[in-house]
């Protein structure tokens, strides 16, 4: 061994500062970030047709999630609709059915009381019931007095609406009150289980994305074995080795969320028109919206964030299964 | 440098590779190492760059005991180390610069710097001007030589050599000699580990004979008249 007084020959380096390490790190870090991303384009047509894959898999959730937005957009204008007929006793006067207008104008929870009287309603369903002349017949009129009902935004949730048209309902002067929501509730309970669907499916191709990522990695590993058993005996660490790689799984992820976005609104576009066409049909406005600035990040976010994980899942295991001999 | 303290290497096929070896090769020290094929050259140099591990005794490289060492620890240890293959071991994808160039790419050297060394390495080896080309455009000596490039390029104080001329004809394996001991003159540790016999005993140097996984000639020359091979 080497006597410590009097060295002689060459002697084993002591190592490094923190410093000298953090900028090797950088730089480390952008030459490999670069080969991950050459080591993709090497092979542009398998590697392309991995893309796809995971663009497919990512692009089906958040289309699905785009259908339930546009879902929840159109039927948001239904909430408004969530009226209250009220009708009333029969033998009210004038004065009686106006102060009661004014007394229910003035409760917290509703936002418009509109008054139809017996005559104007008679009118209106002349007019839209198409029998007309046959109505004309009727000597007395068979129609009551008539509030529709606006609730306030609050007020207008299932629960809250339902606690109002037993309130109205508990009304002397009130004959009936009418909340004809069941259907609108029945909505909503199908869309929050599309939304739990959605979920489950986003879920379950999430992990397909890890294992495509995953194994798409493993065989790029495979196929420098021999590459990195020399790299292992000239001193590469495991972390060294492992990095190209784990930037290939994130641009596989970057990539894949980008055409993801392609594809979904994509799709939009292509559904722009009809859609138009069909809310022109019923009246609307209402106008197809594809993913927001923020959804898009998040999709990419995610779709990188899935490609490394899925890379790093293989990754450690494969490389460490390597040794020179 | 390195020392070898009654160490035995058993494979797990049952292959008794090594025997009780007493080994010590002091720093700045040039040494031969002989034998038969399978004598145990390779696995004593493979236990001196961790490839293996010693089934008993103690392998000491630079102070350290590399049969206690974690496995993190094993790429620092052989940054430490310049190897040279009989196969070359070259990446055949790469360029002669890129080849040479990767310890350094490795240990995380700046560009600059890296292109200085790689070049003084590829000078030293008579290269320079292939630096642009492919391994696979090289003739086997200048193959080698660029393996020997990048076993140095890092200025590693220990180098191993297993068969560096094991195919090269008698002149070329002079000058790859002439190479090592240019190395050994600045300081540098070497171990070759080779069975041309002809060519060590031209050397003056000590020659460590192995047979059958034991040590049986430790010193200055001679085995001669006998012939490996």
């Amino acid at each position: 061994m080497s006597d410590t007084n009097s060295p002689k020959g060459a002697q084993f380096s002591t190592g490094s500062t923190f410093f000298s390490r953090l900028k090797m790190a950088l730089r480390q870090h952008q030459s490999e970030s670069k080969k991950g991303l050459i080591d993709i384009f090497k092979a542009p047509v398998s590697s392309f047709m991995t893309i796809s894959v995971l663009a497919i898999a990512l692009a089906l959730p958040a289309g699905f999630h785009i259908f339930l937005k546009n879902a929840q957009l159109v039927s948001a204008g239904w909430d408004n609709a969530s009226q209250i007929s009220v009708f009333l006793q029969k033998e009210l006067s004038n004065t009686e059915v106006q102060s009661l207008k004014s007394e229910l104008e003035a409760y917290v929870e509703i936002a418009e009381v509109a008054y139809i009287s017996k005559d104007q309603g008679l009118k209106e369903f002349k007019e839209l019931s198409g029998f007309g002349d046959a109505l004309s017949y009727l000597t007395d009129n068979p129609l009551p007095e008539t509030f529709i009902i606006t609730p306030t935004l609050a007020a207008s949730t299932p629960v809250a609406s339902g606690l109002l048209l037993d309130k109205l309902q508990s009304l002397p002067q009130v004959e009936v009150a009418q909340l004809d929501l069941q259907w609108v509730r029945k909505l909503y309970s199908m869309m929050a289980i599309a939304e739990r669907a959605v979920s489950a499916l986003g879920a379950l191709l999430g992990v397909a994305v890890l294992l495509i990522v995953g194994n798409t990695i493993r065989l790029a590993i495979q196929n420098r074995r021999e590459e990195i058993q020399i790299i292992k005996l000239v001193g590469a660490t495991d972390a060294f080795i492992r990095r190209p790689f784990l930037y290939s799984g994130l641009w596989y992820g970057v990539f894949a969320g980008l055409m993801a976005w392609i594809m979904v609104n994509g799709s939009i576009y292509w559904l722009k028109e009809p859609v138009r066409q069909l809310a022109g049909l019923y009246d609307s406005q209402f106008q197809l919206s594809g993913l927001s600035f923020l959804e898009v990040l998040q999709l990419i976010a995610a779709a990188s964030g899935l490609g490394l994980l899925g890379s790093w899942l293989s990754v450690g295991r494969h490389i460490r299964a390597i040794e020179p001999g | 440098m390195i020392q070898f303290n009654q160490v035995s290497k058993r494979y797990p096929n049952g292959h008794e590779a090594l025997r009780n070896v007493n080994f010590t090769l002091e720093n700045g020290e040039m040494s031969f190492l002989t034998g038969h094929s399978g004598a145990g050259k390779s696995t004593l140099l493979k236990l001196i760059c961790v490839m293996e591990k010693p089934t008993s005794g103690q392998v000491i490289i630079d102070q350290k005991n590399v049969g206690r060492i974690s496995r993190r620890q094993i790429p620092f240890i052989r940054r430490n180390i310049g190897m040279i293959f009989q196969d070359h071991r070259l990446l055949f994808d790469r360029t002669v610069f890129d080849n040479v160039a990767l310890p350094l790419i490795i240990a995380g050297f700046p560009h600059k710097e890296i292109g200085r060394r790689v070049r003084a390495a590829l000078d030293k080896v008579g290269l320079l001007s292939k630096e642009k080309l492919l391994p696979i455009m090289l003739s086997g000596g200048e193959q080698q030589r660029v393996g020997i490039a990048r076993a140095v390029v890092n200025k590693p104080p220990l180098l191993l050599a297993d068969e560096p001329t094991g195919n090269l004809d008698p002149e070329l394996s002079a000058e790859i000699m002439n190479l090592f001991e240019q190395f050994n003159q600045v300081g540098v540790s070497v171990l070759i580990a080779s069975h041309d016999l002809g060519l060590i005993a031209r050397l003056p140097y000590r020659v460590v004979t192995l047979k059958e996984g034991q040590m049986i000639h430790d010193g200055l020359q001679q085995i001669q008249g006998e012939s490996y091979e």
